[in-house]
């Protein structure tokens, strides 16, 4: 009802000048940028801000590009290694929450908050400190996957909080009568937890995994701290082929990394979708 | 649940299973870090370039010395200009949305949410690339410019001078950070103020005009005291996050526009001060959370009201 009132004149903002005026501004404002972006990729010039006509040939030159397939690879495999670890702390995480009381329980609970507040950068230089002085005399190799290790493991630090957040949202609208009622019926603490808790997280599990997945593959700052070298993701080749010279290859890189996010969240939305309709 | 609570928990395998993993992944990965940096910056360097810890409130005093003093208020103006700034477009931008007709209204959020999904160092770089001098603005302005010199050429008078287009430095100074920091936090400014726009019951705004307030009362006396939690969060979404921003200062404000972020990261570069670059996280981390705790007494004061 109040939503057909609000279309009656005069108090309908929408129709109003400034409003409109800017909204449309708004919008052009945010897209600008990354569409020009895209454009440019197609740039068959080396300097990025002037056209001489369309190629493909910066996808191919990026595709071929050595360091840049490196840093993709390392990426996907940072992304999907601390997507896994996350999801299997911040499901202990949320469980552990909602199914003991125990001591600092709450302490614990509102910490899990704090990489929300503690800004990235001081996140980032206390692990940078942390990694130098505790595994500085540590090798853990160079050769791939070993050299990933340290970022994994920043990057599942400042993921899991967030999955178990997610995942705390879902299990606090479980029931504990049917965790009782599994124990009564026979079930240990492992049945009970894979068998009656487990798939009613299914929906939460998904998008928790979506959420952590394109948090790493997202990040930057942190992993600027602790990536050395021979261990560099995708934002972080970008953004050092950014500080050395700016060719349209850039911009394809860019591209690419844009249609793997969409790609990634619509699939998630999608795929969530479906588990919500079952 | 009762019984459950006077269970012996602590006797309980499954506990432990449960809770030792993340509670000791965050104790060492998460808090151990952030103690040595606190420690840290109470370090001091010797002889041999080690840090050794000499519990000396030397870096806090140098951390508060003129030149990071000024970045340090700089940070916060910039950052607070920013958020007044995503405020006054993100505001227009929620009634807009919020007020068009139902089947247009989830298309115009998945609008300004679309930028949002794509990775932070690239929409900075786009930004960075509309500012640079042969840039978008700059390209937009030439096109004005040039239209402008056939005017004059026609009517005869002088209202430009120079004979060519000279493209604006837009790029490396503060106002470039603070377009990025709009650029960046512009969504997360919309949302929340659409969220509480959206639940607000208009029969009060339909009163207010019908007793005779003019739009310009109606929205001030009216309407933004009812969605102020939105515009709290909103404002909270988009300053926190400018304050520690270290990309945007990067990437658009150079050497000559830096913010606290960009000194922390110097201070832990090559052959500098880790202790001090400790202390500013530390002095960064505390306005953070003073800001943080103030936002949070705000809300528990307007809800007891």
């Amino acid at each position: 009802m109040s939503k057909k009132k609000r279309q009656n004149e005069p108090l309908n903002y929408s129709k109003h000048i400034l409003p409109r005026l800017m909204f449309w501004f708004a919008v052009i404002m945010l897209f600008f940028p990354i569409i020009s972006i895209v454009i440019y990729s197609f740039n068959d010039s080396k300097r990025i801000t002037i056209w001489r006509g369309f190629t493909f040939n910066n996808y191919t030159k990026a595709f071929f590009d050595l360091g840049l397939r490196e840093a993709f690879i390392n990426s996907l495999t940072i992304a999907a290694a601390s997507t896994v670890i996350s999801l299997v702390l911040g499901i202990m995480s949320a469980y552990l929450l909602w199914r003991f009381r125990f001591w600092g329980r709450t302490f614990y609970g509102s910490m899990l908050s704090l990489p929300i507040v503690v800004p990235e950068i001081c996140m980032g230089v206390s692990l940078l400190l942390f990694f130098n002085k505790v595994f500085g005399g540590i090798s853990l190799g160079s050769s791939w996957p070993a050299n990933l290790i340290l970022i994994i493991i920043a990057h599942v630090t400042f993921c899991f909080p967030f999955v178990s957040m997610v995942i705390s949202a879902r299990i606090n609208l479980y029931s504990f009568d049917q965790l009782e009622a599994a124990f009564d019926l026979g079930a240990n603490e492992v049945r009970a937890f894979f068998d009656v808790v487990l798939p009613f997280l299914k929906p939460a599990l998904i998008a928790s995994a979506m959420l952590a997945f394109t948090l790493s593959l997202d990040d930057f700052v942190i992993t600027f701290f602790t990536s050395g070298p021979d261990s560099v993701t995708f934002p972080v080749k970008v953004y050092s082929m950014l500080r050395f010279s700016v060719t349209p290859v850039v911009n394809a890189a860019s591209t690419i990394l844009i249609v793997i996010t969409v790609l990634l969240t619509l699939g998630g939305m999608a795929v969530q979708k479906k588990v919500l309709i079952d | 649940m009762k019984n459950m609570k006077k269970e012996k928990v602590y006797k309980k395998p499954a506990f432990w299973f449960f809770s030792i993993p993340p509670v000791g992944w965050y104790g060492v990965f998460m808090l151990m870090p952030l103690i040595m940096l606190w420690a840290f910056s109470f370090g001091s360097t010797n002889e041999q370039f080690q840090v050794v810890l000499t519990w000396t409130t030397k870096n806090y005093l140098t951390a508060f010395q003129p030149i990071y003093l000024k970045i340090l208020l700089k940070t916060i103006l910039f950052s607070a200009l920013a958020t007044a700034i995503c405020l006054v477009i993100g505001f227009f931008v929620a009634l807009y949305i919020s007020f068009s007709s139902p089947q247009w209204k989830p298309f115009w959020l998945i609008l300004v949410i679309l930028p949002f999904w794509t990775n932070l160092l690239i929409r900075v770089f786009g930004v960075s690339t509309m500012l640079s001098n042969s840039g978008m603005i700059n390209k937009l302005l030439e096109f004005f410019w040039n239209k402008i010199k056939i005017l004059e050429e026609v009517l005869g008078w002088q209202i430009l001078s120079g004979d060519y287009f000279e493209p604006y430095d837009m790029l490396y100074n503060y106002g470039a950070v603070v377009a990025g920091m709009v650029y960046v936090s512009l969504p997360f400014m919309i949302l929340p103020i659409y969220s509480s726009l959206d639940k607000l019951d208009i029969s009060y705004l339909e009163a207010s005009l019908d007793l005779g307030a003019s739009h310009t009362r109606t929205i001030f006396k009216i309407m933004i005291p009812m969605i102020m939690p939105g515009i709290g969060f909103g404002i909270f979404l988009t300053f926190i996050p400018s304050l520690s921003t270290f990309l945007i200062p990067d990437m658009l404000g150079g050497p000559n526009a830096q913010m606290i972020a960009n000194v922390i990261q110097r201070q832990f570069g090559a052959g500098s001060n880790w202790p001090l670059g400790a202390a500013l996280s530390f002095i960064l981390m505390y306005i953070t959370f003073a800001f943080f705790f103030g936002h949070m007494l705000y809300g528990a004061r307007r809800d007891k009201r």
